[in-house]
This record gives C-alpha cells, sequence and structure tokens, in this order.
C-alpha cells in the first residue's frame, strides 16, 4: 500500500483512492460505539455460561443458574399458590350454603369469585353477569333450577343436560311442533295465552283456545299457575323475564322446536376452593336466596 | 496489508465473493438456531394422545385458515402465569406435530384458542360465530353467519389426506379410503360413528350447528374448535416433564 495521504481540511488520514477529486476519509470508528460492541460480546458469553443456550445432541446447556421457562413458571405459580393457601384451603373445606355471610371468609370468596368469574364465565353470562339471549341473567332474583348456596353449587359442580354427569341438572321440554304434538294454529293460540298470562297482550278468541292447550301440555312442568317449576328448570311465564324472547316469534321458536340450555360441569375443570368462590360470588350478585 | 488474505477492501470490491461469504455467514447462524431443532429432546418429545385430525376437523381448520381467523387468534399458550391462568396448560410442541402450517403467534387481538374446545357449548360457538355481540357485546370480531349456509365441500378430502401424508401425517390407507365417510359421520347424530372413533380416538361425533339435515362449514368450524386442545391429557404430561 502507498504511504497515507492526510486530508488537510479534518487531518484525518484517506481511504487512498478518488474519483473525480473526491476521496474518502478513513475515520476510525467512535470509541464509545467500539467499546460497546466489545461490551455485548463479552455479554453474549457470559450469557451462554448463565442461562441455556448451546445446542447439544439431546439438549442445550442448561446454563449454570438453572434457569428454565417452564422451571420459571412453576415457580411462580408455587409463589402464587403459596400466598393464598390457607384460604384457598379453608375455602374449599368449608361448607360454602351455611357460611356466615358476614365472615371475612365469605369476603375473600366473593372477592376470589369475582376473579374466578372473569375467566370462566363472562363469555356466555356477560363481564356484568347480565346474560344476554339464551344466557341467563345472574344478578336478578329469577332462578331456573334455584338460588340458594347450595343450589348455585349443585348447578356449578355438575352443569347443566352434561350427558356424561349422572346429577347434572336434567329435563327436556318438548318440540311441540316439530315433533307434530301441537298444530301450528294450536300453538299460535298457547302463545296467545301464554302472553295474557305474562299481561303483554289483552284477552283474545285465541288465548281462550289456550288455556286448555296449556293446562294439557305445558302445566305439567310449568305449573298450572304457570309460575315454573325449579325442579324440572322450568320457568316462570307471568314474570317480565324472558331467556330466549317474549315476543310472538321468540315464543313460537320456542314452542315450536323447544329449548334446553346448556352450562358445563365445571366440577371436574375447577377445583374445590374455585367452585366455592363461584358459589359465594354469583349468590352475592343480588339474587341470591 | 498484502499479507491479508481476505483483506476488507477486496471483499467490499468483489460482488461475488461478498454474496458467497455473506451467505456462508447467514448460513451459520441458521443452522445453529435451526438445526438442533430437529433433535433436541424439548422439540420432539412424544406426547401420549396427540393424534392427526378427523377429516371433518380438518375441513373445520381449512375454513379457519381459509376466514384467517389465526390474523387475531394465536394457538400457543406460553409458560407465563398469566397466561396459564387463563388459558389453560402451557402447549407442548408435541400439540401440533400434525399442524401444516402450525398456528403458533402472540399477537392476540382475540383470545388464544389452543385449549378452547370444550369450554364452551356448541350453540355457543354458532351463536357467537354468527354473530359475536350478541354473547360479547364488548366483542369487535366480525360475524360468520354465512357459514351456516354454506354446504361442506367433502369430495375431494381423501386427496387432502393423501398431501398431509406426503408431508409425515400418518393417515393410513383406510384412513384416507374412509375420509368422506367419516367426515359425514361426524356430523350426522343418526349416523354409526364407531369406526371414526376407533380410528380417531377422543373423536366428539354428533351434530354440531343445530341443523342436522345439512353438513355445512359451521359443522365442521365447530367440530375443529371443539377439539382444540382435548386431545392431551395434560396432568399425566406433568410428571414426563418434570423429570427432565
Amino acid at each position: 500500500m502507498t504511504e497515507q495521504k492526510i486530508d488537510e481540511a479534518t487531518g484525518v488520514a484517506t481511504k487512498g483512492h478518488e474519483w473525480d477529486g473526491i476521496e474518502e476519509l478513513d475515520t476510525p470508528l467512535p470509541r464509545w460505539w467500539l467499546w460497546t460492541f466489545y461490551a455485548t460480546i463479552l455479554f453474549a458469553i457470559g450469557y451462554c455460561i448463565a442461562y441455556p443456550a448451546i445446542p447439544l445432541l439431546h439438549r442445550a446447556t442448561s446454563g449454570v443458574l438453572g434457569w428454565s421457562s417452564r422451571g420459571d413458571l412453576a415457580h411462580d405459580m408455587r409463589a402464587a399458590d403459596a400466598a393464598g393457601a390457607a384460604t384457598r384451603a379453608a375455602i374449599a373445606r368449608a361448607d360454602i350454603a351455611t357460611l356466615d355471610p358476614q365472615s371475612p371468609l365469605m369476603q375473600a370468596a366473593v372477592a376470589g369469585g369475582r376473579a374466578a368469574f372473569k375467566v370462566n364465565c363472562t363469555t356466555c353470562h356477560g363481564a356484568g353477569a347480565a346474560g344476554s339471549k339464551g344466557y341467563p341473567n345472574l344478578n336478578d332474583d329469577d332462578w331456573l333450577w334455584g338460588g340458594d348456596r347450595a343450589a348455585i353449587h349443585q348447578t356449578l359442580v355438575h352443569g347443566i343436560r352434561q350427558p356424561d354427569d349422572a346429577a347434572t341438572r336434567l329435563s327436556q321440554m318438548p318440540a311441540f311442533g316439530r315433533d307434530g304434538i301441537l298444530k301450528p294454529d294450536e300453538i299460535q293460540d298457547l302463545v296467545s295465552y301464554v302472553r295474557l298470562i305474562a299481561r303483554k297482550e289483552p284477552a283474545s278468541a285465541g288465548a281462550r283456545r289456550g288455556a286448555p292447550l296449556f293446562a294439557a301440555n305445558c302445566a305439567i312442568c310449568h305449573g298450572a299457575d304457570a309460575k315454573g317449576n325449579r325442579q324440572f328448570g322450568a320457568p316462570n311465564l307471568t314474570d317480565a323475564i324472558w331467556l330466549y324472547g317474549g315476543d310472538r316469534d321468540g315464543l313460537t321458536a320456542t314452542i315450536t322446536n323447544a329449548r334446553a340450555g346448556v352450562m358445563p360441569a365445571w366440577g371436574n375443570r375447577l377445583d374445590a376452593a374455585t367452585i366455592n368462590m363461584l358459589t359465594a360470588y354469583v349468590h352475592s350478585l343480588g339474587g341470591g336466596e | 496489508m498484502a499479507s491479508k488474505i481476505l483483506d476488507h477492501g477486496k471483499i467490499e470490491r468483489n460482488v461475488t465473493l461478498l454474496l458467497i461469504l455473506a451467505l456462508i455467514t447467514v448460513a451459520i447462524g441458521g443452522i445453529v438456531e435451526i438445526a438442533p431443532l430437529f433433535w433436541i429432546d424439548s422439540t420432539v418429545e412424544k406426547v401420549k394422545g396427540v393424534r392427526p385430525y378427523t377429516p371433518l376437523e380438518l375441513a373445520g381448520r381449512n375454513v379457519y385458515i381459509r376466514e384467517g381467523c389465526y390474523n387475531c387468534h394465536s394457538q400457543m399458550i406460553r409458560p407465563f402465569r398469566d397466561e396459564v391462568e387463563r388459558y389453560g396448560r402451557y402447549s407442548l410442541a408435541a400439540e401440533s406435530m400434525y399442524d401444516h402450517p402450525f398456528q403458533w403467534g402472540s399477537k392476540r387481538t382475540g383470545p388464544d384458542l389452543a385449549r378452547v374446545g370444550g369450554r364452551y357449548s356448541d350453540e355457543w360457538h354458532v351463536q357467537h360465530l354468527a354473530d359475536p355481540r350478541s354473547v360479547v357485546p364488548e366483542s369487535i370480531m366480525p360475524g360468520y353467519a354465512f357459514l351456516k349456509t354454506r354446504d361442506l365441500p367433502v369430495d375431494r378430502l381423501d386427496a387432502h389426506l393423501r398431501a398431509l401424508r406426503r408431508v409425515g401425517v400418518p393417515y393410513s390407507d383406510e384412513d384416507i379410503a374412509k375420509a368422506v365417510e367419516d367426515a359425514m359421520a361426524q356430523a350426522d347424530p343418526d349416523a354409526d360413528a364407531s369406526g371414526l372413533k376407533a380410528r380417531y380416538p377422543k373423536a366428539q361425533a354428533r351434530d354440531f350447528d343445530g341443523d342436522p339435515k345439512r353438513l355445512t362449514e359451521m359443522d365442521a368450524l365447530v367440530a375443529y374448535l371443539q377439539m382444540l386442545g382435548t386431545l392431551v391429557d395434560t396432568r399425566a404430561a406433568e410428571p414426563m416433564e418434570q423429570a427432565r
């Protein structure tokens, strides 16, 4: 190489080539940059020693710190479990149906249930437990299968209409239209009658014809007074609460095709403490009996 | 300076040399990062219960991919406490061993679906897919009501299984021969699904979309969603992992 040429204006050596009088300065790398670069190399070596890094035949080197993502998770979970272990164990052991509502344990259960509800229940029953069409509102005092703590606990553990659970809530409304039990005009009379007793429609000739149909087909589950029967999860038809709609179309669809809402059996998914906490929370929402 | 074998000035001036050396450098990085995944234990672990998709689930998976569900939903629960408490046990590599392509990810506009199977009822899924805001008012998911009215094309499913076998999914000749039959049987409550259940353990056979008379894309998609994460008994897999 030729001897270095120094650029007069800056005092820095040039690379030695030039095009049309334009030359390139051979400015050295800034020191802070260069030393940061060396530091990252040192850090990488240290990291490879401390943490899992170099892949070998069956597994990567495990690192002197013994860290692993699964181990880290197990540690986090153990720490979280340990923090609430005593309370959870006490809640799991407690008989939630008879626990004093004013006790600190019950308050802890309601708080825990609020968190568990968000994870497991909000997709159907809604973030505020207000439900939607087909999914009951849990804030009101209208209960299909019972609203005391024992009944709520039973529903949570065994679910509703779960074929694999022997103790599940089970009933079957006949599909009066689809299975040809009632004719279409009889169903319309029945709709008129149900809307009459629900005070949504004035008395009519159709409703008069519907009354004996109701007594013959519906009263066995919904009761002669249509106030419902919790043994079968049969709703009260005289109030203003309609799970599947109280308009003529909704009622016609319900009587024609029947309704059979389902709920998972949470007993085999959640532990006893979580079920008790959910029971306490749902009961505390306002409609608990 | 002339004694230097690879003078940087020479590399910069010779495009071919620059290209070859750059390729070698990038290849070393790639080999070190990717190649071990083919032999180290934690990425090739076998887990009991994992089976190839049934033809109907596969058809549902195709609908899932066609509609771009993966743009908002991942199928990979990472080993963090917040994810495990919300979605269930973290995903194992083996659980997506028959996925072509896999559905991993961490960008979640919607929730992770790796263990959504059995969490909600079929009715909930149908209602939610048709009109998401009727069950989740704060949802921003688009509606997919048209899936209920579109017949599922099943006649080419055997070819689909054969294609997957070429890339390593262990479908047997019998699986392929009965693919169309299995797809019909899984969504028909009156059909005999014993053959299907023998070929695909833990397969769920019923009418999924609430319309037993038709086999629709909704049937297939709900069948796929309801099996996600249900194959592996995570409690049984746990001690095996702790031993490692």
